[in-house]
């Protein structure tokens, strides 16, 4: 069993060979551009920027729009709060209490857009093209000055990439365990949800057993592969920053200082959040 | 020769909690293993082979004895931290479950591992990992997810593990017992490979004969004590002694010997069935020739 964990797309595009550490520092940059555009003009030169990287990550857009799907109520909720409530200047509709502006509606727009454009450009960055491992890798790289403070980070970053290697045996146990209980007669999938709930208990049981013991087992192994924590630790894989990252990150901020510029000088339907 | 590992009056005894007896898992146990040798230790569930195996690679203290690991004292009081890492950097073990010993979510992460613990520069680790993974025949799936691989793909990783860390010696604590016969015969035929064209010092921990008839040199334990101790041949030329601990010995002894009791002149160190069929024959041909 394969799990979609932040769905990895595999592929060989630009935004796929970036260091995942340069893809860290761009997706926080590329957060702060878009809560830097104020009005209509510069979350257009973001949307174009984001469709660009999109059509630069060759990602399926089926499943971009895909990754939508969760953030569908909050946006429609931001929406319908942002059109009924907004006291704007221009009254568009006035039936009984229900007043729509026209400012209301832009700012409305805008607001999902910001919404959309997060989810997008991170996602992007970080999930459809970055392997968990390498994220892990990129974030305890990025982080290690602070282990200098006494910020255990070469341990958390173990922590993650054990987690990520067990995630798939542990599933797969999982299965194991509810065939079992099912070929002794449970039932999961009628009754109450607290039957339900109580129905797991067996399930959940067994899996934590296994689970300790397994920990216990990777413990020894580790220990007898010398393993003694991260000091005077090397790495196979040493990540190297290559002239792209540079010019990528170089792009954004670009991006960045054009919104600013586009917030001042064309001073279009400004959004207020 | 020098001794690679040498256990000297070895005795352990689990504590008991509560109402639950102390259980003694080993009574006085010696033997040697040389550099470079194949030794298998055989004995079944609860003869004391697991415990024998979590001591040589230090994970528990034995109550009395001593082990000598490459020519250093690793028990008693003044045995420090340092002396466990640099014996643990000279004697690998490669446990019975393939899942609860790899570490990374990419093959060839789990290999650099160990080199990467003992901070060997990268690009060492790169040319290490490859060999390794080329020993063991895994080089084609390198990029792969472990948890996708067979169980005796997963087993022969963690030898490649063992193996990129250089370890002149490797403890085989059950390693085939989890593996079907296919998985079984790869890792079988890896740790041969390595005994003979590495020069890589087994220990191989097992409760199958067949494997164990492999080796130079079979100890087998029952009831925490050393039955017997030799070569292969040796070993099972008393099937009647094995059989009392409740040991098999391999189907091919077995069928000799039964032929041997029944009046025949065969052989009693074949272990493969090819030789065993060419003995038999042998034999009957023989008996033929005689009425004849």
């Amino acid at each position: 069993m394969d799990v979609a964990f932040g769905q990895y797309c595999e592929g060989d595009s630009l935004l796929h060979r970036l260091d995942p550490r340069a893809k860290l520092i761009i997706s926080i940059l590329y957060i702060v551009v878009i809560f830097l555009a104020k009005n209509v003009f510069a979350f257009a030169a973001v949307t174009v920027a984001t469709l660009a990287m999109i059509f630069i990550s060759r990602i399926p857009k089926v499943i971009i729009a895909g990754g939508l799907k969760p953030i569908l109520f909050i946006a429609m909720f931001t929406a319908v709060f942002n059109i009924f409530f907004f006291k704007g200047e221009t009254l568009l509709v006035d039936v009984w209490i229900i007043k729509i502006y026209l400012e209301g509606l832009i700012n409305a727009g805008l607001i999902v857009l910001r919404i959309v454009l997060l989810l997008i450009s991170t996602s992007l960055l970080l999930t459809y093209t970055t392997t968990p491992i390498a994220l892990t890798d990129g974030l305890e790289q990025l982080l290690s000055p602070l282990a200098k403070i006494g910020i255990p980070i070469h341990d958390f970053s173990m922590m993650m990439t054990i987690a990520l290697r067990f995630i798939p045996t542990l599933i797969e146990e999982t299965d194991k365990i509810m065939n079992a209980q099912k070929a002794r007669g449970a039932d999961f999938s009628s009754g109450s949800i607290i039957k339900r709930v109580r129905a797991l208990i067996p399930i959940i049981i067994p899996l934590f057993v296994s689970a300790f013991r397994r920990a216990s087992d990777l413990a020894t192994a580790m220990e007898c592969r010398c393993y003694t924590g991260g000091k005077g630790r090397t790495r196979m894989n040493v990540l190297h920053a290559s002239p792209r990252d540079f010019v990528f990150t170089f792009c954004v901020i670009c991006l960045g200082a054009g919104v600013i510029l586009i917030n001042i000088y064309a001073p279009g339907y400004s959004v207020s959040m | 020769m020098k001794n690679a590992i040498e256990v000297k009056d070895l005795s352990f005894t689990y504590e008991g909690y509560g109402d639950s007896p102390d259980v003694t898992a080993l009574r006085d146990v010696s033997f040697t293993v040389p550099e470079g040798s194949f030794t298998a230790i055989l004995g079944h569930n609860g003869s004391g082979k697991s415990t024998l195996a979590s001591i040589l690679c230090m994970l528990e203290e034995p109550g009395s004895g001593e082990v000598i690991i490459y020519g250093k004292r690793m028990t008693g009081e003044d045995v420090t931290d340092e002396d466990i890492f640099e014996a643990r950097r000279r004697v690998g073990m490669v446990f019975q479950n393939p899942d609860n010993q790899i570490v990374a979510t990419v093959v060839e992460e789990d290999v650099a591992f160990g080199c990467e613990n003992l901070g060997i520069p990268s690009a060492e680790i790169r040319k290490r990992v490859d060999a390794a993974l080329d020993t063991v025949g895994m080089r084609k799936y390198a990029r792969h997810s472990p948890h996708k691989l067979s169980g005796g793909q997963k087993q022969r990783v963690a030898i490649a593990g063992v193996i990129a860390m250089k370890r002149d010696c490797i403890i085989f604590d059950e390693s085939t017992a989890m593996l079907d016969p296919l998985g079984r015969r790869d890792v079988m035929e890896t740790i041969e490979k390595l005994n003979h064209e590495d020069g890589v010092t087994v220990i191989l921990i097992t409760h199958y004969m067949e494997e164990a008839s492999r080796a130079d040199k079979i100890i087998v334990l029952d009831g925490g004590r050393v039955l017997t101790e030799g070569t292969p041949a040796e070993v099972f030329s008393d099937p009647e002694k094995l059989w009392e601990a409740s040991l098999d010995v391999p189907q091919s002894t077995e069928l000799l010997y039964r032929m041997k009791k029944a009046g025949y002149d065969v052989r009693l160190d074949i272990f493969d069935a090819e030789g065993c069929a060419a003995e038999i024959s042998r034999a009957i041909e023989k008996r033929r020739g005689k009425r004849v």
